[in-house]
């Protein structure tokens, strides 16, 4: 997974003036001394498009063309049509880790979201303090450890023997205490944990960034209206962050949908295929089966997947104003 | 819209459309030709005496290759090495990738039969024959062979050479046997029994083991059990591919209810489930169980962290005197189809068997068995250590021909999809023994004829 950034989601291409806009802007000005400024633009955006499409489109057009075929990655391939896609969706194990990521939007947005939209307003309201500067911190340092480090440090604090346990154990829940990674039925919600711990800390700074924004009159005119917190909250806050929200819940889905490397590192798809999700279901196809038309197909349907949830959140956080 | 922007969208169309031109036609055209056979050789190749260096492709985290690398430049001058490493599970995953595009001459190899099949590794027939190694007792070359086409295993040319071979039974805390009045080891499975029932009395944990993760490690004490319940050739058939072969065997399914019977008993940890094989070998040298089935890779390792604490036997049988079996592997290397200093590369292999130096490295450093002929000498290992006890075994499953490969390698996948979820949900009590093992075999039929 490559970790989604507030940049990368913010600054989408839809939202940056493509190089046809930029060329018709330019094309009055031609007594400037260039003969051609449209071709100049061409040039100036050629790097960026060639390195785009050589290393995001081009791999796009192979995964869809590797997915109509049976192939080991070495030897001769067979056509397969869309045997391959049939198999995704009829294999009860594949369609199993599509249903894992799923429930696991559960714990990558939801709770980040909500929490987020929480401690943000709480931060704002102290916000000179140094406490509010120390909860930023720390809050946002997840998002600056690498995952894997993550993954590893909190497989220590939810083994048998680790930190989670400890605690339950001084407040007198043993009864409670297990491998919280390794049982069947709480391996997907401790990966869920992890996720929702990483991804909080973003979704934090992004709508904090957002509050900062809105005009402080209007949360004045509110209290003199008789308003009371949890009011301004829900009349004024939430809705003047729709967009923040909107861009919040898009990185967050699709961080849970095509999760790979906390799942890799603390449970690898175990206990059973308890937590086995398309990404890592992806890399044990193409990898360690060499179904590398099956591994295409699944990642296919996952892209779509993504795009099919994505975007009706875009569409219904978009600013109609 | 105007006549530039329209000639802007063409120069697009081209930019884009010749970048992904390469993706036509079907994929899978650079594989190389199959080879006919191994040439036959005029006489044994060596390095000569011109300057080479050899590539070589291995496993991060044990010593031996390099020490032996170290010891054959010592020797031989002329040839000098390039090595890069790699954890074993990345080797396994990038081995037909690396073959085809960057062949190295030396390599260690992961489950070779998809490797034989893409005519990835060098037929060694050739080599084998100048050098004799097909004097040697046949059970040491046998997982390296391959039929035609590289669909069964063990039989046919061989595909890959040992630089020892490895040895796998019960290793046993000896402090926490004494506390249980185990004095030697158990002879009878029925007996193994009595002795885990003792522990478990006395609070100890019977076994020491891994589940965690992609790598089921019930899989040891499974197929230990397995061959203690019924012949180890059934077994090898299966993992050899052999047509017609199951691993869902009334045997079999013996073994597996057992298997069960420990768990439901208690006798392992309870967050096996969790338990990765590093936590597994900390917590056993810590003394947190009695038993732990592994193999003589950790012998050297043992032998110093739990020096005289710490002792070695093979499965016992059903039946006191029966046959035993173990898992026993060659630590495979190859040579890729497309490598330089072949000739070098199999030299090296020869000497690591024959060279005396070589195999004290062998037994000193990597623990377990040299390859090489029955009557070679062996190197002094110091009594009542581990590893004396580990060489012992090889003598022991060489005379009751009851070498095993390990059910985990009988295809690609069949660890990581099939065996290690499925002794997880067995973990768990969500599955039986009875389904476990016809789902396995499910598995085994559609990878084996499926690819």
């Amino acid at each position: 997974m490559t970790r989604p950034t507030p940049d990368s989601a913010v600054d989408s291409p839809a939202t940056r003036p493509g190089p046809a806009a930029v060329t018709r802007k330019r094309s009055p000005a031609r007594a400037g001394g260039l003969r051609t400024p449209s071709r100049v633009g061409w040039l100036f955006v050629a790097p960026a498009l060639i390195v785009y499409a050589v290393f995001v489109l081009r791999p796009i057009v192979l995964t869809v063309q590797y997915s109509l075929y049976r192939w080991d990655g070495i030897g001769p391939s067979t056509w397969a049509g869309l045997g391959n896609y049939v198999k995704v969706f009829t294999d009860p194990d594949l369609f199993a880790s599509i249903l894992n990521a799923v429930k696991l939007i559960a714990f990558f947005s939801v709770i980040p979201v909500v929490l987020g939209l929480a401690i943000a307003s709480t931060i704002r309201r102290i916000a000179a303090s140094r406490l509010a500067l120390v909860a930023r911190t720390v809050l946002f340092l997840p998002q600056v450890i690498p995952l894997v480090a993550a993954g590893i440090a909190w497989s220590w604090l939810l083994s048998s023997t680790g930190l989670v346990n400890q605690l339950l154990g001084y407040v007198g829940l043993d009864g409670v205490a297990r491998a919280w990674l390794g049982d069947f039925s709480t391996a997907l919600p401790a990966v869920g944990v992890i996720g929702a711990w990483v991804l909080l800390g973003l979704c934090t700074i992004l709508l904090l960034s957002g509050m900062s924004k809105i005009d402080p009159s209007l949360y004045e005119a509110a209290r003199m209206d008789g308003a009371n917190s949890l009011r301004e909250f829900i009349s004024i806050t939430v809705p003047s962050l729709r967009q923040e929200i909107g861009v919040c819940v898009t990185v967050t889905v699709i961080a849970a949908l095509a999760s790979f490397d906390i799942v890799y590192v603390s449970t690898q798809g175990g206990p059973g295929n308890a937590t086995m999700v398309p990404g890592l279901e992806i890399y044990y196809l193409a990898f360690s089966e060499r179904q590398v038309g099956m591994a295409s197909a699944l990642a296919v349907v996952l892209m779509l997947l993504v795009i099919l949830v994505a975007l009706p959140i875009q569409w219904l956080t978009k600013d109609r104003s | 819209m105007s006549r530039r922007t329209r000639w802007n969208g063409a120069a697009l169309a081209v930019v884009m459309g010749g970048t992904l031109a390469a993706g036509c036609g079907a994929p899978g055209g650079d594989a190389p030709q199959p080879e006919a056979t191994g040439a036959s050789l005029a006489a044994a190749p060596t390095c000569g005496t011109a300057p080479v260096t050899l590539n070589a492709y291995i496993e991060t985290g044990f010593p031996l290759p390099k020490e032996l690398s170290t010891e054959f430049s010592k020797q031989y001058p002329n040839v000098k090495w390039n090595i890069r490493e790699d954890q074993f599970a990345v080797i396994t995953q990038n081995a037909p990738r690396v073959l085809a595009d960057d062949p190295p001459d030396l390599m260690r190899l992961p489950q070779v039969s998809e490797l034989v099949k893409n005519n990835l590794l060098k037929n060694l027939d050739g080599y084998a024959k100048a050098f004799g190694w097909d004097s040697w007792p046949a059970s040491q070359l046998e997982q390296m062979r391959l039929a035609p086409g590289g669909k069964t295993r063990g039989e046919g040319s061989l595909y890959a050479m040992g630089l020892n071979f490895s040895m796998t039974g019960v290793f046993y805390n000896k402090k926490l046997a004494d506390k249980i009045g185990m004095s030697s080891p158990p002879t009878t499975l029925a007996e193994l029994d009595d002795a885990m029932a003792k522990a478990k009395s006395a609070g100890i944990t019977p076994i020491a083991q891994f589940n965690g993760g992609a790598t089921g490690g019930l899989a040891f004490p499974l197929q230990d059990l397995m061959a203690s319940y019924g012949p180890s050739g059934p077994i090898n058939d299966w993992i050899y591919q052999k047509p017609g072969a199951t691993i869902d065997t009334p045997s079999n399914v013996q073994a597996t209810q057992h298997l069960e019977k420990w768990i439901k008993a208690g006798y392992f940890w309870k967050d096996i489930n969790a338990v990765d094989y590093a936590t597994m070998m900390s917590r056993f040298i810590k003394g947190e169980g009695l038993f732990s089935f592994n193999g003589d890779w950790e012998s050297g390792n043992l032998d110093k962290q739990m020096a005289g604490n710490v002792g070695f036997f093979l499965m016992p049988p059903v039946q006191q005197g029966g046959k035993q079996a173990a898992m026993s592997a060659p630590l495979t290397y190859g040579i890729s189809s497309r490598a330089k200093n072949a000739d070098c590369a199999a030299f090296f292999l020869n000497w690591v068997a024959t060279d005396p130096k070589a195999r004290e490295i062998g037994v000193k450093i990597g623990g377990s068995h040299p390859m090489g002929p029955a009557d070679a000498p062996m190197p002094e290992v110091a009594e009542g250590t581990v590893t004396a006890s580990t060489l012992d075994a090889g003598a022991k499953i060489a005379q009751d021909n009851g070498s095993m490969d390990f059910i985990a390698n009988a295809t690609g996948a069949i660890y990581a999809k099939s065996w290690t979820p499925q002794l997880q949900k067995l973990v768990a009590g969500q599955q039986t023994p009875e389904e476990l093992l016809k789902s396995v075999q499910s598995d085994y039929t559609s990878q084996v004829g499926g690819s």
